[in-house]
């Protein structure tokens, strides 16, 4: 589930507010909040939408856990998916490097 | 002179709601309601699509990666790719339907080349085009559809089915669920694209797939078909959500003791992890995955390791305990019953596909991964917009349609109390999720079943009228009650194993079952039987 929305590099764009397919955050007069969590379903696209990296979810789909946002940041954590998925300037050409077709069928 | 405005038209409404005039209404934004959508609009319609979530991200396709049942156009290569599967499927695939949906399949993915997706280029220089990846597909669907002229109506559930004084569907309202008030679009066909109900069983992106769109379809008098292929269930790390039933091809299933589960396996060995579930904990190692394998899931498929990276096991090395979650009719076959080439419905003016639509024609009983499912949404959302387009464009003037609200449950004054959606919603998972039940289905547990999923629905039919707050939940909880009584009045029906559909008091294949079952009815559930094209031509020809 969407554990955090890190203060420090959220700029308040709402994003995530926007592309939630469960509606689990909220807009607020600042930076949003998770104000629906166990509405949430680990299906981690807004991270991928975070064009600042400041979300983190914890893969544990049914039950919060507690995340420590300095370990994220030093463990590269935050932003690894995007990463992997080629959605970030540096990465962009992993974006068509699916190998599924090497994969099927077996 | 005026010129005719390609898009939905916003009229005036009372406070508190938004109103739109269309030609047609997509309801859903996953990858069949945006083809329906696009469809529709290439044909001259004003398009309006309304998404419970957000279209682009919304569905079971826009977080995972799927197959795409994509064949070259090759006689002999699409023999084979209809033929492989009907065995499978309990032969009741229907040749005609899967030759279309292939054709129109190799169609519209060769058009999303040509719109920018990155389908990767095999060692031959070859573009490979029977996979795609869900986020990068539906962020493309969702730009293709706005640039087509459809007005997108996002975290915008509907609630119910508008229908004109014939009975024929006229258009739907819903909540705009961050604006907090309601919206009504006008129609004058509505496809539904809202895909299948995995019951909230937080398989991949499946929580939005409640089954909103069968109950808001039966409430105007749709009926279903092959409601009993309605039980896989997937492969996920136990504490996760990351379906990816594939790449557990590699896996070695073992109990908490270490030793092999015998018979285990990912592709005809999912029984045998069911009933060591119900014993007890079933771990998988991905131990027959190789480097390169191991490397070309990683690039392929890179969701699939957030949970095993983010908690510091190594799937290839390390044991991790696994769990079934069901899929329903997300990657079952039943769902509305199509009654023509364009995917139209039992009723005038709507429209299905994609999961909400039933996917017999291709699969019969049994779909294995996502491809065909993919090429459906593909094939049947083309075909439904187009359809949709089409009986609107020879609607004529819908001025002076007198519209009335079709929706029932939940949304009607009555004097039981409201439905409590939580409440609701964990008593039906009750029976749609243990896998002595749903799995493995027998008609004593099915009927017993069946009898409390009634009495439930005798007590929701008397609800009063929920909240604004709670009416989108209450709404979903009586869809998830509707589909089981579907699908499980189904399955006593089908009294035989086929496809997906197993009988432990019927274990094998009836020849003399090779049928449909169509379902229906809220307070009362029906099932009936309709014979299989092949036999409907066989008898035309004596």
């Amino acid at each position: 589930m969407i554990e955090v929305i890190d203060a420090q590099s959220c700029t308040s764009c709402d994003i995530c507010v926007n592309v939630c397919p469960t509606n689990v955050f909220d807009k607020t007069d600042g930076i949003p909040v998770i104000a629906r969590q166990g509405d949430c379903q680990t299906c981690f696209l807004c991270e991928l939408y975070c064009p600042e990296d400041a979300l983190f979810v914890s893969p544990f789909a049914e039950v919060a856990q507690h995340v420590d946002l300095e370990m994220l940041r030093q463990n590269a954590l935050l932003g690894s998916y995007r990463r992997a998925v080629g959605w970030t300037e540096e990465t962009k050409h992993r974006r068509e490097i699916d190998r599924s077709y090497l994969l099927f069928g077996h | 002179m005026t010129v005719q405005s390609t898009r939905a038209q916003r009229v005036s409404a009372r406070a508190g709601s938004v109103e739109f005039d269309a030609d047609v209404l997509v309801i859903g934004g996953g990858p069949a309601g945006t083809w329906a959508a696009i469809s529709a609009a290439e044909q001259g319609a004003r398009v309006v699509l309304a998404d419970k979530g957000f279209c682009g991200t919304s569905g079971a396709t826009a977080a995972a990666g799927t197959g795409v049942w994509y064949v070259d156009p090759e006689p002999a290569l699409r023999e084979a790719a209809m033929a492989n599967r009907e065995k499978l499927g309990g032969h009741l695939q229907d040749r005609r339907w899967m030759s279309r949906v292939l054709d129109r399949t190799y169609e519209q993915s060769n058009r999303l080349a040509d719109w920018g997706y990155p389908y990767p280029v095999d060692d031959k220089g070859k573009s490979q085009r029977n996979s795609l990846q869900g986020p990068e597909y539906m962020r493309l669907m969702r730009k293709r559809t706005k640039q087509a002229g459809v007005t997108i109506l996002d975290h915008s559930p509907a609630l119910e089915l508008l229908v004109d004084e014939k009975g024929a569907v006229a258009g739907a309202s819903g909540l705009r669920r961050q604006k907090h008030d309601r919206w009504t679009v006008r129609a004058r066909a509505v496809v539904v694209a809202t895909g299948g109900c995995a019951f909230l069983s937080k398989t991949l992106g499946s929580n939005v797939l409640t089954g909103d769109g069968y109950l808001m379809a039966a409430e105007a008098g749709a009926e279903f078909s092959s409601m009993e292929f309605s039980n896989p269930y997937a492969i996920s790390a136990a504490y996760g959500s990351v379906t990816k039933t594939l790449f557990f091809g590699w896996a070695t299933f073992t109990y908490e003791d270490g030793s092999v589960v015998p018979g285990a396996a990912s592709k005809g060995g999912r029984s045998a992890i069911a009933r060591a579930l119900t014993q007890g904990p079933v771990y998988a190692r991905l131990d027959k995955a190789d480097g390169e394998v191991q490397r070309q899931m990683r690039v392929s498929q890179p969701n699939f390791f957030l949970p095993f990276d983010r908690t510091g096991i190594d799937p290839f090395a390390d044991r991790f305990p696994v769990t079934l979650r069901l899929e329903g009719t997300v990657r079952g076959t039943g769902g509305l019953r199509i009654v023509d080439d364009s995917c139209a419905t039992t009723v005038a003016g709507l429209y299905a596909a994609g999961d909400a639509a039933t996917r017999e024609l291709i699969c019969g009983g049994f779909t294995g991964g996502g491809s065909h499912n993919a090429a459906w949404a593909i094939s049947s959302g083309t075909f439904a917009g187009q359809g949709a387009a089409d009986h609107a464009r020879h609607f004529g003037p819908a001025r002076g349609r007198r519209l009335s609200s079709a929706g029932i449950v939940a949304l009607r004054q009555r004097a039981g109390r409201p439905v409590k959606p939580a409440d609701l919603a964990k008593a039906v998972q009750n029976e749609v999720f243990p896998y002595e039940l749903n799995y493995f289905r027998e008609a004593g547990r099915l009927g017993g079943a069946l009898e409390r999923l009634d009495t439930l629905w005798t007590e929701v039919s008397q609800a009063d009228a929920a909240t604004a707050d709670d009416v989108l939940r209450a709404r979903e909880s009586a869809s998830m009650l509707a589909t089981a009584r579907w699908m499980y009045r189904s399955g006593l029906a089908r009294q035989e194993s086929r496809g997906m559909h197993r009988r432990d008091d019927f274990p094998d294949q009836d020849d003399r079952q090779r049928h449909y079952i169509t379902s229906g009815g809220l307070d009362e559930v029906w099932t009936a039987t309709r014979p299989h094209a092949e036999a409907v031509y066989a008898e035309a020809a004596e």
